[in-house]
């Protein structure tokens, strides 16, 4: 069972249209796949037309009194299912405080779903906090939406530096272009000089497009209600780096 | 992960009423667009002793416009999926994806390939159920089947409601509605038993167990004549698995096949013709010494990954050299038994042999012992030779007088294995697992004896063929060594097996089962 997440520090740069997009095409390419949405805003959840309910909430989950089996819901989608958001996630960094192995204890919940499933997405809330670093610790790739600004690089560099303090196994980091305008010069240059100059950058980029906002009206991935949009093409591009990254 | 499917039946032959369903299921459930029909194809897979079926289990590889699909369900309707890009069949279970499906079906299967028992093409028409956030919280799919051409043959439609996880309530209520209108009613059968059953076939037609339903009164010769023919129907079943090398077990149920039928001919020979006996006891002794060396080798391989993971100097990968070897003389041997399973003398003697059999059953042979008479009178001498036997062995015998016991002791297995059906199950069952502690105490000393001697052999033949590096005859004498300690073992428990086999209790459970067998 190969992990990844989307993760960034700052919030509404595309982690959970990624997130979303990601998910079901890596079930539509037939691998067995869950999301889990440990945002509280819970935004991939509603976009799968779950509700944002854990019985017990974050707390049944962190202690461990409620598996993360009997969380899932299946979506609309063959082979992919969603561990839903919740709004008691809000206080996940309370909890995961008080936990053994703090900063390990995702980690260990998702360890029985290993051999259920082929693939992990964790999207992740905007913050550094406990909830982030066990992120990072459980996922082998961290998947990195950047607007392509100078400033997001400096967070990009910062991630880098803090994955790599760790003791033991390091997830992977690259980071793709999101919500990149075309028609803002500084976004193109970025956008094609990064992926060229190093190798954690994604060749893909996502652009700004509107289709990727009408996910929160359609209640779905965009593959799967505009298959053949610019903004679909890209996302399976993204996710053709992504799955060559992960699984070989 | 697991999911749930509840199964029905159509009543009315003919197309599918997919509109009426329709309309029955909009009454409660918001119903997305119309059917969505797909044309796919499933294969069921089950080993060749249907070790699947047996356990409740069905497993379809199931194959449409997308990537192959692996399907395990169990008897709740809970189902395990996996990919399966480029399947072949068959297939031993540890060649299926990694995953759940695999170690459920490994579990059940074990050394057993996997074969395509049936395969059907399906017309599969799909209707989802919404809640009031229009989520998807039912799925239906109406099934028409037909067997592939040139048979072509229609099979009587078959609706599934597959829950959607964490919405189970859904699925339920679909299932009432339909039931409750109507023209559906919940499957008395499987899928696959109506494929089979379109196909002109059934399943779990094959059991390497004895099943010949006798009657006391029956004569004798006639319950050993359908005794024999059973075993022979074995026999000839496992012939191509053997010849085409799907898995080890069908030369394993060959051979047993053969020493059943070998020690049928001697224990319960008389009754039949004398020359019968005579003729055919040497053709089947031919045919299981011609099957020994294969099975040899075939123990020697099974046994190797357990014996090399226990290694305690050496590396398993020392043992490569060795397996490699015994792969390639496997190959050899397989050679010579195909040439004497596709030889004119062994298409004579089971010809031969079936015609023979047929003959005092058309007779009826009403002269001689009853069925009954003749368990009870076998099974006592096969029993007491055994507890003779046993009873003269000491600390000091040698190695040879227990191997002669367990020879007689598979006797009187085999005995018992033939009567079954006069048997009473319960005293039957005690007295087989009070001779089964017994034998696995005799076969793991004498397995433990053949195979260290095998690895000395196989050492002096590497050695003199300079086809084994040093640390290859280190790790085999650390094999011979592992085989050493288990036939000690063995050889240290025999007594206290053999003296509760033989005990008061052991012999009351025997007195009370062939006391019996006259009703």
């Amino acid at each position: 069972m190969k992990v990844i997440a989307t993760y960034n520090i700052k919030g509404g740069v595309g982690k959970t249209t990624a997130a979303v997009n990601l998910s079901y095409l890596a079930a539509q390419d037939g691998l067995r796949t869950l999301l889990w949405d440990l945002d509280p805003q819970a935004a991939a959840t509603y976009m799968f037309r779950v509700r944002a309910r854990v019985k017990g909430g974050g707390q049944a989950l962190i202690r461990g009194t409620r598996g993360l089996d009997q969380a899932i819901k299946g979506t609309d989608f063959d082979r992919l299912d969603l561990l839903p958001g919740d709004f008691t996630y809000r206080n996940m960094d309370l909890l995961l405080d008080g936990a053994k192995h703090r900063a390990r204890r995702l980690s260990r919940l998702l360890s029985p779903l290993a051999g259920h499933y082929d693939l992990v997405v964790l999207d992740c809330p905007p913050s550094i906090s406990l909830v982030s670093e066990n992120v990072l610790h459980a996922a082998g790739l961290i998947l990195v939406p950047l607007i392509p600004t100078t400033l997001s690089l400096r967070t990009l560099d910062q991630l880098t530096d803090f994955v790599a303090s760790f003791d033991g196994p390091r997830p992977e980091v690259l980071a793709f272009f999101s919500m990149v305008d075309r028609r803002k010069r500084l976004h193109r240059e970025i956008a094609e000089r990064l992926p060229t100059q190093r190798a954690d950058v994604a060749a893909a980029a996502i652009p700004a497009l509107a289709v990727i906002e009408r996910m929160a009206v359609e209640r779905a991935p965009v593959p799967a209600f505009a298959p053949r949009s610019q903004a679909a093409r890209s996302y399976q591009d993204l996710w053709a780096e992504v799955g060559k990254r992960v699984l070989g | 992960m697991e999911a749930r499917s509840h199964e029905f039946e159509i009543a009315d032959p003919g197309p599918p009423p997919l509109g009426r369903i329709r309309d029955e299921l909009a009454v409660a459930f918001t119903v997305n667009g119309d059917w969505r029909a797909k044309r796919i194809r499933r294969i069921w897979l089950d080993t060749f002793d249907w070790r699947l079926y047996r356990a409740g289990l069905t497993l379809q590889y199931v194959v449409g416009s997308g990537p192959g699909e692996l399907v395990l369900t169990g008897g709740g309707g809970q189902q395990l999926t996996a990919r399966a890009r480029q399947a072949r069949w068959p297939c031993p279970p540890g060649g299926l994806p990694p995953g759940p499906l695999r170690d459920r079906v490994a579990a059940v299967a074990g050394l057993r390939a996997l074969l395509p028992r049936v395969s059907v093409v399906s017309q599969v028409s799909e209707l989802r159920l919404l809640n009031e956030d229009e989520k998807t919280v039912a799925r239906i799919a109406v099934d028409a089947m037909r067997l592939p051409a040139p048979q072509g043959a229609t099979i009587a439609a078959r609706l599934a409601v597959a829950e959607v996880r964490g919405y189970p309530a859904a699925a339920r209520r679909a299932g009432r509605i339909l039931t409750g209108a109507g023209g559906v009613a919940p499957s008395r059968q499987t899928a696959l038993d109506a494929a089979l059953s379109a196909a002109g076939q059934r399943a779990a037609d094959y059991t390497g167990k004895v099943v010949v339903p006798l009657l006391p009164a029956m004569p004798g010769a006639e319950a050993v004549s359908a005794i024999l023919l059973q075993q022979l129907d074995a026999l000839e079943a496992n012939v191509d698995g053997v010849l085409h090398d799907i898995d080890t077990e069908f030369l394993h149920d060959l051979r047993v096949a053969v020493r059943r039928t070998r020690t049928a001919l001697k224990l319960l020979g008389h009754v039949l013709p004398g020359e019968l006996t005579l003729r055919f006891a040497s053709e089947f002794r031919w045919l299981g010494d011609t099957t020994t060396p294969l099975r040899d080798l075939d123990v020697q391989l099974l046994s190797l990954p357990p014996m090399a993971a226990r290694l305690v100097a050496a590396s398993p990968d020392d043992l490569q050299p060795l397996a490699a070897y015994l792969t390639r003389r496997r190959a050899a041997e397989r050679r010579k038994l195909s040439q004497a399973l596709r030889s004119a003398r062994f298409d004579a003697m089971v010809g031969d042999w079936r015609k023979a059999l047929l003959v005092p059953r058309a007779a009826g042979h009403a002269s001689g012992p009853r069925a009954a008479e003749l368990a009870t009178d076998r099974t006592r001498r096969a029993h007491t030779r055994v507890l003779r036997l046993g009873s003269a062995i000491t600390a000091s015998s040698p190695a040879e007088s227990l191997h002669t016991l367990r020879k007689r002791c598979k006797e009187l297995r085999y005995v018992l294995e033939f009567f079954t059906s006069l048997h009473d199950p319960l005293l039957y069952a005690a007295v087989l697992a009070d001779l089964k502690r017994l034998q696995d105490c005799l076969g793991e000393f004498q397995d433990s004896e053949v195979q260290s001697a095998e690895i000395q052999s196989v050492a002096a033949a590497m050695l003199a063929r300079q086809a084994a590096p040093a640390s290859t005859l280190l790790a085999m004498g650390e094999l011979a060594a592992q085989l050493g300690t288990r036939q000690r073992a063995a050889r240290s428990e025999f007594a206290d097996r053999f003296a509760q086999f033989s005990g008061g209790a052991g012999r009351h459970r025997m007195a009370a089962l062939t006391a019996g067998d006259h009703g």
